[in-house]
């Protein structure tokens, strides 16, 4: 494997979540977490130096960062800069690419994830994954493709009727398909297949929930239900949300991080207060890209 | 700035892009213009009989197609002299279908009486009388061995095509490299594997070694067309069971083989036809019995063989029986694929 890196950005910045956050609600989310760093960083999800290669390319290189528990992160960047990558790379999903490989550390809970003797089936129930492309089951009609997670995990459920409410309201697709749960997931419009995707992933009810493009599909209306439901989640879920929304950025996310690949392989750039990325970036590229000047 | 104004009338539905009429019209006069050129060959030329008047029909459709759109631009013209071969080409494959179906019904049709296909030959001999004895014993062994045979290879073939596509285990290549070489093995050759090992172990025919026989000759077939079934399911379904963390067991038990479900049905009834006629390997391992039994570790008939007596005996009325044998297989398999084809309905639709 070829290894010689040259990061010629230099090691980027991992966050420090910072008490003199502007004002509103990202300052309140992050004096709860600023207080106790090092709790909250046994909670998170943190990468450490975190290279992807397909083969020989490689996409991703060097991206160190940390999400606090119970908070949202947006990862922005140009299309094919390597969020979806590194957003496989959170929760074992990179090693189902044939000759896909990967360099450096995923901390969950402080373990690292890829440490030898770690079960990848227990992480990746536990950090859930809605993918940018919707993939529902289509030998399951709807309801069961929201609980078909538990199903596949065999775990117990005792109310099943119930939770596939829930999590299909949360979702906000309940009112669409509340009375044809009996079809089949692949009957949806594309946005309801989308949305019956993230109704999916709840369903688990996971610690981290990695989102790629999640509205890409979606209506506004749609879009801020579930924009809705991820700031509640968020309550007691970590969430990292790929987007190229900007303003669903600003709108939903606590921090955010942008990539960005210049022909080489992506890299993260910055990463910050959401506020600060929008306002305040300390990078160029960074205020380009949030303004709409490239990308 | 104007609104927009509803209006309650609703039209009448129309399917627009449907030309199934006009295509249909044109078909018939297509044909029928080409019988005449057909004819006419036949009054012209040495050509004769229905043979001779099909090659006049078979020319004459593409000229007469190309005629007929040309003025329509290269483009239409193009694509309906393909079509028009593309019939011709089918008329043709279905020609010799259709004369072996006739020939079967028309001969075997002879040896239906109203208990031919509730008695069978245990008081009978081949050479008797029409109106005496039947093939009740031929169908019930027939299905048995081939059902015994199907339960044996289908899941070993499944199993096999998950291991090669799923698994995609170390001797992934090695499993697939057997399996083709095992689809040449000819059919007398599995039937003598089985009899210099189960038959002479135990020291009688009997059902089941016909069924490992015909398990044998089964195997590559589903495990091949399994193969071919699980390579179309898309990566993304695995990816997402996999992102709920599942396991690679309960993936392919519960979501790609649900999903694919019709496909190995239809691997399963390719296996079944190719093995329901087979002979020698059943002469060899099962033998023959006039009376009805479901005994698997005795000879039990079977229709193949029934067929085959019949022939060798060289008398009109065994002929005759061997026709009807003939025809009840052919009816047989057609029975069990759309047996098979409702199942997998079913079990689509279930879900
Ligand atoms: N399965 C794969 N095999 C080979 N190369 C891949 C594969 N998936 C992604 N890549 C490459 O890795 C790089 C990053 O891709 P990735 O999908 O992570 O981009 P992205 O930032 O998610 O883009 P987008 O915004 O368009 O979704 C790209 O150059 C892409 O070509
Ligand atoms: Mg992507």
């Amino acid at each position: 494997m070829d290894n010689n890196i040259n990061n010629d950005l230099g090691t980027p910045e991992v966050i420090v979540p910072s008490v003199t956050a502007d004002a509103g609600v990202v300052e309140d989310r992050t004096q709860r977490n600023a207080g106790n760093l090092e709790v909250s960083r046994r909670g998170g999800l943190e990468a450490v130096g975190v290279h992807a290669w397909f083969n020989k390319h490689h996409a991703l290189a060097d991206v160190s960062l940390h999400f606090p528990e119970n908070t949202v992160t947006g990862l922005i960047g140009p299309s094919g800069c390597g969020k979806s990558t590194f957003l496989r790379l959170l929760n074992r999903m990179h090693e189902f690419i044939p000759k896909a490989a990967m360099a450096g550390e995923v901390l969950f809970e402080g373990e690292d994830i890829y440490a030898p003797g770690v079960n990848p089936i227990e992480i990746r129930r536990r950090i859930g994954m809605v993918f940018q492309k919707a993939n529902p089951f289509p030998a399951m009609n709807i309801g069961e493709n929201v609980i078909a997670g538990l199903k596949l995990a065999r775990v117990k459920v005792d109310d099943k009727d119930a939770l596939i409410e829930e999590c299909l309201t949360r979702a906000g697709l309940w009112n669409e398909v509340k009375d044809r749960l009996k079809a089949p997931g692949g009957s949806l419009s594309g946005g309801q297949q989308q949305r019956l995707c993230i109704a999916r992933a709840l369903a688990l009810k996971p610690d981290v929930l990695l989102l790629d493009e999640p509205c890409s599909a979606l209506d506004p209306g749609s879009t801020l239900r579930v924009e809705e439901t991820i700031v509640q989640l968020s309550e007691t879920m970590t969430i990292v949300m790929v987007t190229h929304n900007m303003q669903q950025a600003a709108r939903v996310s606590d921090y955010c991080a942008f990539f960005l690949s210049d022909g080489g392989p992506g890299r993260l750039v910055e990463a910050d207060l959401t506020t600060n990325i929008f306002s305040n970036p300390s990078d160029k590229r960074t205020a380009d890209y949030v303004q709409g000047r490239f990308g | 700035m104007t609104t927009y104004q509803y209006t309650d009338v609703v039209p009448e539905a129309r399917r627009p892009w449907d030309h199934s009429r006009s295509t249909a019209l044109r078909a018939v006069a297509l044909v029928v213009l080409a019988g005449i050129f057909g004819s006419v060959i036949n009054q012209l030329t040495g050509l004769s009989g229905f043979l001779g008047w099909y090659v006049g029909l078979a020319f004459a459709v593409p000229v007469i197609a190309f005629i007929g759109s040309a003025r329509h631009g290269w483009n239409m013209a193009s694509d309906r002299i393909a079509t028009s071969l593309m019939s011709i080409a089918f008329a043709t494959v279905a020609i010799p279908w259709m004369s072996i179906f006739w020939t079967v019904l028309k001969n075997g049709s002879k040896a239906f009486h109203s208990s031919y296909l509730t008695s069978d030959m245990r008081v009978t001999s081949f050479s008797d009388d029409l109106h005496l004895g039947g093939l009740k014993h031929a169908i019930i062994g027939s299905l048995l061995i081939v059902l015994m045979a199907a339960v044996i290879a289908v899941p070993l073939g499944v199993l096999a095509a998950v291991y090669i596509v799923e698994v995609k285990g170390r001797f992934a290549r090695l499993v697939r490299f057997l399996t083709q070489a095992m689809s040449g093995v000819p059919s007398i050759v599995a039937g003598l594997f089985v009899y210099s090992t189960v038959i002479i172990l135990f020291g009688t025919f009997s059902a089941v070694a016909g069924s490992l026989a015909l398990a044998i000759l089964m195997l590559p077939t589903v495990a091949r067309t399994s193969e071919e079934v699980l390579k179309i399911v898309p990566e993304d379904l695995r990816s997402a069971s996999y992102a709920l963390g599942a396991s690679q067991a309960r993936t392919t038990f519960r979501v790609v083989l649900p999903t694919v479900a019709s496909g190995l049905v239809t691997a399963s009834v390719l296996g079944v036809a190719r093995v329901v006629g087979e002979t020698a390997p059943l002469l060899l391992t099962v033998s023959y019995f006039v009376g009805t039994s479901a005994s698997i570790t005795e000879p039990i008939a079977s229709l193949p063989v029934y067929v085959f007596t019949g022939l060798t005996l060289g008398d009109a009325n065994s002929a005759t029986r061997s026709w009807g044998g003939s025809l009840v297989l052919l009816v047989m398999v057609l029975v069990l694929f759309l047996l098979a084809r409702f199942a997998s309905s079913r079990l689509t639709r279930k879900r």
